[in-house]
């Protein structure tokens, strides 16, 4: 068993941590969340420049781009773009080409029901198409849909799912109030819209693998979430004095971080797990599939726990609009929320060990 | 990255499990109040292991070992889960005796110690915490002096597993009781054959006398005994502290997985697989359980290791197992109702949730505290300032 990365997934993750260092410090998180537009256009255009929309990449490459990601709470729909659309289409598709050249903003748009969000969840709707070039219905919830020039479109028949790319009119995309400014949701009506079905890889949607991807990249951000909230607290608890000592001397405070550390390292181990399953392409399999689970209820908890920790140390200034830790705070909890908390992973996990009678 | 196994650790796991089918005592399969902790037959059984080649898989070849990496003694030891075998009996000779001697023996002493600890010819015990000296053995109080060609003890050390079959002990004694204290210390190599030695069973809460007292009246041992120099008794407790942390871990995770298997079993024989509490219970120790599997994983294959024994990391790896048993055999017994209340044979599966529910409360004490454990996260691995 070997649990590390190649050389080159480690220098990529150096590359990643050191640009977004640079161009996206705490101070420059917060503007860009407090803004209007909730991007720096700069950003985004340098992205690009750093091949993180080379199609060669694997999943495993995307998951530590997507865990620094995480840890610098970037915003922008790169991960949109790449992580949930990009693999489902087929090389030749024009969207395709268009991601490669990374001259597109492009997301997923699956849900129509706010209490069934989950992927699996995709609603049969042949009512939503009126003709090939042309798509009807409102769905809601559709993460960075005002970034984005199109959004990807499911639609489930009795035959299986094809995708329409449909091209936004920003008229037609009401942006959501959402905690975490870094990452917004819109609701998206498809009526009069142009619509196209895309060439897909393997034929038809297979939500199980899009699900473990998401579950397994969702889990990868997280633990990133998590190390930054760590690394804020750890850093202010070594400076902070009080009663004569560095607070990170009493126990009440450092046990608070070895938790957060510990529970970081337990989601680290599983997301990466979970990821190389996506890579090898046996996530979806009995006994992998727990494990997609396990690491998304593991991630999501961590990272919740670790900012809230994180804003115990900090005391009153861990509880202020300037301080950037609710930033972190807030992208944690809607990771731990998205496609199933902790929670929900355990109900399905239960079942699944019920049903096979062993662990 | 990569999860499969190689086809040489997979041949090996097949190798031993064979082995295991055909090698495993029949009076040991067919048990039912069959007195596991007999002496001679642990023995027997610990040299059928060593003639076969499966022990010392770790140590260096030059010693008597496979020189194979740690991967290979989790698979020994998930293999001797899956057959339900009984591990060797000197868990202690060979997880952390030996190779402490490997670490600072002289060629003298490694050639006349480790041979007879792979076979389980000499059975190892651990002279560390004393009644005044748990968390903190730098505090030691075992006096040992010299007094012309020998050592003579005298002292008290509690919490020693297997001392009451033990043939030789690796014992922390105050040497130097002038230097400041964790300079004080020294490591002796102890014969427990010798005259001044009583080792008293120590029973626990659960009923059962697992650990002991040993107390050391004028022992007289040659002075040759030590290990290391004077004074650096701390440093040598030190390597067998790391051993001891890694050859836990693998057990952990192997333990814990066989108590969600009960658990599992629990809740099917007595109907309470519809209990959403106990589901989530269930589903929550599972996650616990492959979150400690891949960090041991994780942590064992760090490069950056010495000895392949992972640093202070792997204290998560006890933190989460501990919290974890204590939480599974909590519920597991609360689900028994006021029945949970009863014990042995009259309580549910022989009165197993009850002696773990016990028994568990030890986790988060023995083998490092929790306590301790987030101190060394905090100040080893986050870099806070010492709170003491």
């Amino acid at each position: 068993m070997n649990f590390s990365f190649s050389e080159d997934q480690e220098e990529l993750r150096e590359y990643a941590r050191d640009f977004l260092a640079e161009v996206l410090p705490a101070t420059r998180v917060a503007e860009i969340a407090d803004s209007e537009l909730g991007i720096d256009p700069a950003v985004s255009e340098k992205i690009g420049s750093l091949g993180w929309f080379d199609p060669e990449l694997t999943f495993l490459d995307q998951a530590v781009i997507v865990e620094e990601a995480g840890y610098a709470l970037l915003p922008g729909p790169w991960f949109t773009t790449s992580v949930l659309v990009r693999p489902l289409l087929a090389d030749d598709d024009p969207l395709a080409v268009r991601i490669d050249a990374g001259s597109a903003r492009v997301t997923l748009a699956w849900i129509e029901n706010e209490r069934r969000t989950s992927v699996l969840d995709i609603p049969f709707s042949e009512s939503c198409v009126v003709n090939e070039t042309s798509l009807k219905g409102t769905k809601i919830l559709v993460p960075d849909a005002a970034l984005c020039e199109s959004v990807l479109v499911p639609v489930r028949d009795g035959k299986g799912i094809a995708l329409f790319e449909v091209t936004l009119d920003p008229q037609q995309v009401v942006v959501r109030g959402t905690m975490d400014r870094t990452r917004r949701f819109g609701d998206v009506t498809l009526d009069g819209l142009i619509a196209r079905r895309v060439s897909m890889a393997g034929g038809s949607l297979d939500v199980v693998r899009l699900q473990t991807r998401l579950l397994a990249a969702l889990s990868c951000e997280a633990v990133g979430v998590g190390r930054r909230a760590l690394d804020l607290a750890v850093a202010y608890a070594k400076e902070r004095e009080q009663f004569g000592k560095i607070i990170g001397s009493y126990q009440g405070v450092s046990h608070r971080l070895s938790e957060s550390f510990k529970e970081i390292e337990l989601a680290k181990s599983l997301a990466y797990r979970a990821a190389w399953a996506v890579d090898t392409d046996v996530a979806h399999e009995p006994g992998h599939y727990e494990l997609s689970r396990a690491a998304k209820a593991q991630a999501g908890s961590a990272a919740v726990f670790a900012c809230e920790q994180a804003i115990q140390v900090l005391g009153g200034i861990g509880i202020t609009w300037d301080h950037p830790i609710h930033r972190w705070f807030k992208r944690a909890m809607l990771l731990s929320a998205w496609e199933g908390d902790a929670a929900a992973q355990r109900r399905e996990i239960a079942e699944a060990l019920l049903q096979r009678r062993t662990v | 990255m990569d999860f499969s196994e190689s086809a040489e650790e997979n041949s090996f796991r097949l190798e031993l499990r064979a082995w295991l089918e055909e090698n495993i005592p029949v009076q040991w399969r067919d048990r039912e109040g069959f007195e596991p902790a007999e002496e001679s037959f642990l023995r027997e059984w610990s040299a059928k292991l060593y003639d076969a080649g499966w022990v010392g898989l770790t140590w260096p070849e030059e010693y008597g070992g496979r020189g194979l990496p740690s991967s290979y003694q989790n698979i020994y030891l998930e293999e001797l889960a899956r057959a339900d075998a009984p591990d060797h009996v000197n868990v202690i000779g060979i997880g952390f005796a030996g190779p402490t001697i490997i670490n600072w023996g002289s060629e003298e002493q490694k050639a006349k110690y480790l041979p007879a600890i792979l076979r389980g010819d000499e059975v190892w015990c651990q002279g560390f915490s004393e009644p005044g000296a748990g968390s903190d053995l730098g505090s030691a109080r075992t006096r040992a002096s010299v007094e012309g060609e020998e050592w003579v003890i005298n002292g008290q050390k509690v919490w020693s597993s297997f001392a009451h079959m033990a043939d030789r002990c690796i014992l922390v004694a105050r040497t130097e009781p002038d230097a400041p204290k964790h300079l004080g210390l020294s490591f002796l190599l102890v014969d427990m054959k010798t005259p001044g030695i009583e080792v008293r069973p120590l029973v626990q809460i659960t009923g059962i006398p697992e650990f002991n007292e040993t107390f050391f009246d004028d022992v007289r041992i040659p002075v040759d005994s030590m290990l290391g120099a004077r004074g650096e008794g701390w440093k040598v407790a030190m390597t067998t502290l790391r051993h001891e942390r890694g050859t836990a871990a693998m057990g952990m995770a192997l333990g814990f997985e066989k108590q969600v298997s009960k658990f599992l079993e629990m809740l099917i024989e007595h109907e309470l697989q519809d209990d959403s509490k106990l589901r989530d219970a269930l589903a929550d120790a599972w996650i616990r359980l492959q979150a400690l599997r891949f960090t041991n994983s994780r942590m064992l294959s760090d490069p950056r290791n010495i000895d392949g024994v992972p640093g202070p990391e792997s204290s998560v790896a006890k933190l989460t197992w501990s919290d974890a048993n204590q939480a599974l055999t909590k519920i597991a017994l609360e689900a028994q109702g006021i029945a949970g209340s009863l014990d042995d044979g009259d309580a549910w599966d022989g009165g197993y949730w009850q002696g773990q529910r016990l028994r568990a409360r030890a986790n988060t004490i023995e083998g490092g505290s929790s306590e301790i454990l987030k101190n060394v996260i905090a100040e080893r691995v986050l870099g806070l300032p010492r709170s003491r």
